[in-house]
C-alpha cells in the first residue's frame, strides 16, 4: 500500500472543491464544491489512520461524513429560502448590502 | 480476542454547565411542543434560566481549581482547567445578555420565539465546549454546534432578503472556512499520528514539525479560524451579515461566536502549534496589522451604525491577534493573559454599544448614523450610555477598554523583538484612526440638531433591555477603575499543557 497516491487524489479533490467554490456562481453547485472538500479530507483521514495503524483517523471521517450532513441540510434550506424569494438561485443576484 | 471493555472515566461535576445546558435544550423543546403560540415566551424565560443554572456548577469548579489540578478527560480530549472556566462563565454571561437583549425584539417581531431561544442555547452548549475542547475532533465538533445554529439565526427573518442573504454569506464563508481548517486538521493528524493537541506539541516540536507540508496544514488551520473571528483579508461575511442579521444575533455572532474562535485559536497556537512558532508568527502578525488597519479605515467611511460597529469589532479583533503575533514558549501564559482579558472586557463594552442600538431602533426602526443626531436632546440617557461604551471601545480611561488596549501592549514588551516593535507602531496608529470615527459619532448625538420627524416623546424601554444595558455599563465603568479584577482572571486562566 502507498499512502501517496491517497493523499494525491485527495489534493486534486481538494483543488477541484476550492476551484468550484470561487469560480461558480450556482448556489447547488457551490454546495456541492464544498462536499468535494469535505470527502478530500475524508479520504486523507482514512488513509493517514490505516498509514499509521490506528482508529482514530476513521472515526474522525466518521464526525466529519455525519457533520457534513447537517451543514448540507442547513445550506439547502438557505438556497430554497432565497429561491423562494428572488426565483433565482445565482449567488451574484443576493447582493444588496454593499460597502 | 477482545479486549474487555473500560468505561471511560467521568468527572460529573467538571462536566457540570455542559449537564444543565444539554438538560435545558430538551426541557426547552418539550416546553415549546406544548405551548401555544401566545405563551411561547416561557421558552425564553427557561432556557435563560437554564444559563444562569450553568453558571453554578463553574462557581464550584473556581473554588476547588485554583488550588487543584485541571480535571482531564477521555486521554487528554476534553479538559476543564481555570482558561476554561474563566471562558465558559464569560460565554454563558454574554449569552445571558443576548437572551435579555432578544426577549423582546423576537416576540416583538412575531418570529419563531421558541426555536429561535433554542438555537441561540444550542450555539452556546458548542461555544461552552470549545472552552474545555483539546483535540482536534472535540474542536471541529464545538465549533459546528457553535456555527450551524448561527447560520439559521443569521436568516431568522424568513421574508427579509437582507436577512437571507446575511444567512447565506455567513454559510458559504463559514463552511469553506471549516472545509479548509479540517483539510490542514488531517494533515496534522497525518504527519504527527495523534489528534491530542497535547501529544501533537509535543510531536511538532520534534523532527516530525520540521517538514515543509507542516507549515501549510497550520496555515489552513489558522485560516480555518480567521473566518470565524473575521480577521482581514478573511472578513468579508461580517459586515453583510452583521447587518442582515436581526441585531441580537448580530450581537451574539460579534462577541459570543468571536471569543469563542479565539478561545480555539489559544488552544491551537499555544498548545499545538508552538515548537512552531516560526510558523505561526509571522500568520498572526500579518493578519493582526492587516485587521486592525483595513478593520479602522473602512468604519471610517460608514453610513449605517451597525455597519460601523462591524467594522469596529473587525478592527478589535485585530487588537486581539496581537499577543499571538509575539507569543514565545518561554512566557506563553503571559500572551495567553492579555488576550483573555481583552476578549473579557471587549465583551462588556461590544454587547453594550448593540444593546444601544437596539434600544435607539426601537424608536427610530433605522440604524442609519444620521438618524443618530440630537439623540441627546430627546433621550440623554441613551445618549450618555452609547458614549460610555463608544469611549471604552476607542480604549480611552477610565473606562474598561484602556486596560484591554494596556494589556494587549505590554505584551509586546514580554520579550522584546524588532517585528514586536512594529506591531507596536501599528497599534498606535490604530487606536488614533479607531478614536475618530467613535468620536464623530458621539459628535453627531450631542452637537447636532435631531431630525425632522423624529418622535422626541420619552419612552420606556422593556425591563430586559434595561437590565442589559445595565450590566454591560457597570461592567464597562467598574472594570476601568478596578482592572486589578480582570488581571487576576487574566493570570489565572492558565492552559493544561500536559
Amino acid at each position: 500500500m502507498y499512502l501517496n497516491e491517497f493523499l494525491l487524489l485527495s489534493a486534486v479533490l481538494f483543488s477541484c472543491g476550492v476551484y468550484g467554490v470561487l469560480a461558480r456562481r450556482n448556489g447547488v453547485l457551490v454546495l456541492m464544491s464544498i462536499e468535494l472538500i469535505l470527502n478530500a479530507v475524508n479520504i486523507n483521514l482514512v488513509a493517514f489512520g490505516a498509514f499509521h495503524g490506528q482508529v482514530d483517523g476513521q472515526v474522525f471521517a466518521l464526525f466529519t461524513v455525519a457533520i457534513a450532513a447537517a451543514e448540507v441540510g442547513v445550506g439547502l434550506a438557505i438556497v430554497l429560502l432565497i429561491y423562494r424569494n428572488t426565483r433565482s438561485i445565482d449567488l451574484d443576484q443576493v447582493a444588496q448590502m454593499k460597502g | 480476542m477482545l479486549a474487555a471493555f473500560q468505561a471511560p472515566h467521568l468527572d460529573y461535576a467538571a462536566l457540570g454547565p455542559e449537564i444543565v445546558l444539554t438538560a435545558t435544550l430538551v426541557v426547552a423543546i418539550c416546553v415549546d411542543l406544548a405551548l401555544d403560540e401566545r405563551s411561547k415566551v416561557w421558552v425564553t424565560r427557561i432556557t435563560g434560566l437554564g444559563i444562569l443554572l450553568a453558571t453554578l456548577p463553574i462557581f464550584y469548579l473556581a473554588d476547588q481549581g485554583i488550588s487543584g489540578e485541571a480535571r482531564v478527560m477521555f486521554g487528554g480530549a476534553y479538559v476543564t482547567d481555570t482558561f476554561a472556566l474563566v471562558l465558559k462563565a464569560l460565554l454563558l454571561i454574554s449569552g445571558f445578555v443576548v437572551f435579555l437583549l432578544s426577549f423582546d425584539y423576537i416576540g416583538e417581531g412575531d418570529y419563531y420565539e421558541g426555536e429561535f431561544a433554542y438555537m441561540v442555547l444550542s450555539s452556546l452548549l458548542g461555544m461552552v465546549v470549545m472552552a474545555s475542547a483539546r483535540d482536534l475532533v472535540t474542536i471541529f465538533v464545538a465549533l459546528e454546534l457553535l456555527s450551524i445554529p448561527g447560520y439559521l439565526l443569521a436568516g431568522w427573518r424568513k421574508r427579509d432578503q437582507r436577512s437571507n442573504e446575511a444567512s447565506l454569506k455567513y454559510y458559504l464563508l463559514g463552511v469553506l472556512a471549516s472545509a479548509l481548517m479540517l483539510y490542514g486538521m488531517s494533515l496534522i493528524y497525518g504527519f504527527t499520528g495523534s489528534l491530542v493537541l497535547t501529544d501533537i506539541g509535543a510531536k511538532l516540536g520534534g523532527p516530525a514539525g520540521d517538514k515543509p507540508i507542516v507549515a501549510v496544514a497550520i496555515f489552513l488551520v489558522i485560516v480555518g479560524f480567521a473566518f470565524k473571528i473575521s480577521a482581514v483579508p478573511f472578513h468579508l461575511w461580517a459586515p453583510d451579515t452583521y447587518e442582515g442579521a436581526p441585531t441580537p444575533v448580530t450581537a451574539f455572532l460579534s462577541v459570543a461566536s468571536k471569543t469563542a474562535g479565539f478561545i480555539a485559536l489559544l488552544e491551537l497556537t499555544f498548545v499545538a502549534f508552538l515548537g512552531r512558532g516560526d510558523v505561526t508568527r509571522p500568520i498572526f502578525w500579518v493578519l493582526a496589522a492587516l485587521t486592525m488597519t483595513i478593520g479602522n479605515l473602512t468604519a471610517l467611511r460608514q453610513s449605517n451604525v451597525v455597519r460601523l460597529l462591524a467594522y469596529s469589532s473587525v478592527a478589535q479583533a485585530g487588537f486581539i491577534l496581537v499577543p499571538f503575533a509575539v507569543a514565545t514558549r518561554d512566557e506563553a501564559q503571559e500572551y495567553i493573559g492579555s488576550a483573555v482579558v481583552y476578549l473579557l472586557l471587549y465583551a462588556g463594552m461590544n454587547l453594550g454599544a448593540f444593546a444601544v442600538v437596539i434600544a435607539v431602533a426601537r424608536r427610530t426602526r433605522s440604524g442609519a448614523i444620521a438618524s443618530y443626531r440630537g439623540l441627546f436632546s430627546y433621550a440623554p440617557g441613551l445618549a450618555t450610555t452609547f458614549s460610555v461604551f463608544l469611549l471604552s471601545l476607542a480604549g480611552i480611561p477610565p473606562l474598561a477598554g484602556w486596560y484591554a488596549k494596556f494589556a494587549v501592549i505590554r505584551s509586546l514588551f514580554v520579550d522584546f523583538s524588532v517585528a514586536g516593535a512594529a506591531l507596536g507602531i501599528v497599534v498606535a496608529v490604530n487606536t488614533a484612526i479607531a478614536a475618530a470615527y467613535y468620536l464623530q459619532l458621539i459628535r453627531e448625538m450631542f452637537f447636532r440638531p435631531a431630525e425632522e420627524g423624529v418622535d422626541v416623546r420619552p419612552r420606556p424601554h422593556p425591563a430586559p433591555l434595561v437590565a442589559a444595558l445595565g450590566i454591560t455599563l457597570t461592567l464597562t465603568v467598574v472594570l476601568g477603575f478596578i482592572p486589578g479584577v480582570v488581571a487576576r482572571l487574566g493570570d489565572l486562566s492558565t492552559i493544561f499543557t500536559g
